[in-house]
């Protein structure tokens, strides 16, 4: 069971004994007010929207989802392919169901594919990922105290903001759920 | 490296940050109002429905200065402020930490009419300090004049302005909340600094009721930029009353299955030497968010809890 305190954008809830993905999250409490939890919920099987408050004394079923280690091979047109590695059964996702775990998966890794029953319905990243670093200006030392930053870009094509002495070459540590960079990873 | 990366990147927000409470401090002092330190960990909280205290063994960490500062209020101090620390469970967002600071004060022969005039003054009095002129700019380039006189609007005319409900008609169907937070809130002090005052008498636990109005408690608060930053009361002084009203808010917090706090009896005790007075408590992190063009609050302190 999720309390309302542990909804959180990506949380997977299970609502009338359908599968549901929360895309958009804001807490929001007026200061005498009554906590509430704003929600934007995506059916995981329809693909339908809705927009919902739930308050603190709500609570949730977990999404009676399975996850099962697929490798990641290739993207075609608007779909991505993905294989068991003991079966050599292939299942598809859409764009739209891949969503932004495409920013950090690279072709040949393993991830969690989720399936509802039989059906693929989305992916679960773990929440860092390590990514080499395909583009960044050059550091010009003595930056770091000006805590400025500066957009790198890593091998999946994903931007992100990372501090000034991240150079081209090297791995970094991103959180999936903010996009944000994390540390600097050394081999 | 990476530590020090994030911190540093704060160093802005942080200099705007010593520089307004230096300055709320001048600002204070030079109106002859006494600085106060209240304990953070107190045995008793004043129970509302919807404020959580974090135990701290079998006392708690204050959720407001307030109480303690009445009490000073009824023993003749005339003049009260206070930068507080203080804690709340269960609310972290973009606006919310779980531990933040508070400006609160309080003011003998004043009512909370008054209390407007010296917020306007304050921020003015910062904004001055700061060297920024009469204007701040949000996170998101919108522009908030501090000219005065700010808004002032009555929560019935807000309900009317924006929503199809009455206050009355939200509190009864247990909406009002939810009608504030998403549909009034996100207009309010827009362009300039709003008021929203004149709140429904259930909705102020330890305010006074209006005297030519009872339908009414004497609340305000004020709203820059869609954000909540001030709550302010004409303080009630009728021990019986308050009595009453902690009463049903313990009630409330009952039947939502939350700790039952014991009785402030000494705040209780003290209510009946409170003299006519108003009082406020000020998010002093969201000011600076505003003053720091920060979208977040946590760019304007140095540790979030998830960084501890």
């Amino acid at each position: 069971m999720y309390e309302a305190s542990d909804l959180r954008k990506n949380l997977k809830i299970q609502i009338d004994g359908e599968p549901y993905v929360v895309t958009d999250f804001q807490f929001v409490k007026p200061g005498k007010g009554q906590a509430l939890y704003r929600c934007k919920l995506k059916n995981m099987i329809t693909g339908s929207q809705f927009e919902r408050t739930f308050r603190s004394v709500d609570s949730f079923e977990e999404a009676d989802l399975q996850e099962k280690k697929m490798q990641y091979l290739y993207r075609e047109e608007n779909k991505y392919c993905f294989m068991d590695n003991e079966t050599f059964e292939q299942v598809y996702l859409t764009v739209d169901q891949v969503a932004n775990a495409a920013d950090f998966m690279v072709e040949n890794v393993d991830v969690d594919i989720l399936f509802f029953g039989d059906k693929p319905l989305g992916i679960t990243l773990p929440n860092f990922v390590d990514l080499t670093v395909t583009k960044a200006d050059p550091w010009v030392k003595g930056d770091t105290a000006a805590g400025n930053a500066k957009p790198v870009v890593v091998e999946t094509g994903y931007q992100l903001q990372a501090p000034p002495f991240v150079e081209e070459g090297e791995k970094i540590r991103i959180d999936t759920r903010t996009g944000e960079y994390v540390t600097r990873i050394k081999d | 490296m990476d530590e020090q990366w994030r911190l540093a990147r704060k160093s802005e927000a942080l200099r705007i940050r010593s520089a307004m409470i230096q300055a709320v401090r001048l600002f204070f002092i030079d109106r002859d109002f006494l600085e106060v330190e209240t304990p953070l960990r107190i045995p008793e909280i004043a129970p509302e429905a919807h404020i959580e205290a974090p135990a701290s063994e079998n006392w708690y960490l204050q959720t407001s200065p307030e109480l303690c500062m009445k009490r000073l209020l009824a023993a003749g101090y005339p003049r009260l402020f206070q930068v507080a620390r203080c804690f709340r469970k269960n609310e972290r967002g973009q606006l919310h930490l779980p531990e933040f600071t508070m400006l609160e004060w309080y003011e003998k022969g004043a009512c909370y009419l008054d209390l407007m005039e010296r917020c306007e003054d304050l921020i003015g009095f910062i904004a001055e300090k700061l060297d920024r002129g009469d204007v701040l700019v949000t996170a998101e380039g919108r522009r908030i004049s501090l000219e005065k006189p700010w808004e002032r609007l009555p929560v019935t005319e807000a309900f009317r302005r924006y929503t199809s409900l009455t206050p009355e008609e939200a509190v009864a169907r247990d909406r009002f909340d939810e009608v504030i937070g998403f549909e009034i809130e996100p207009n309010l002090g827009r362009g300039r600094p709003t008021f929203l005052y004149d709140y429904p008498v259930s909705l102020g636990s330890l305010a006074r009721l209006k005297r030519d109005d009872l339908s009414v408690a004497e609340r305000f608060e004020l709203y820059l930029d869609g954000i909540e930053l001030a709550n302010a009361f004409s303080e009630l002084n009728d021990e019986v009353e308050q009595g009453r009203r902690f009463e049903n808010e313990q009630q409330r917090r009952a039947a939502d299955g939350g700790t039952v706090y014991r009785e402030p009896e000494r705040f209780l005790a003290a209510l009946p030497h409170l003299p006519d007075s108003a009082g406020i408590a000020l998010g002093l992190d969201r000011l600076i968010m505003l003053f720091a063009g920060a979208a977040r609050i946590d760019d304007v302190v140095a540790f979030t809890p998830e960084m501890l």
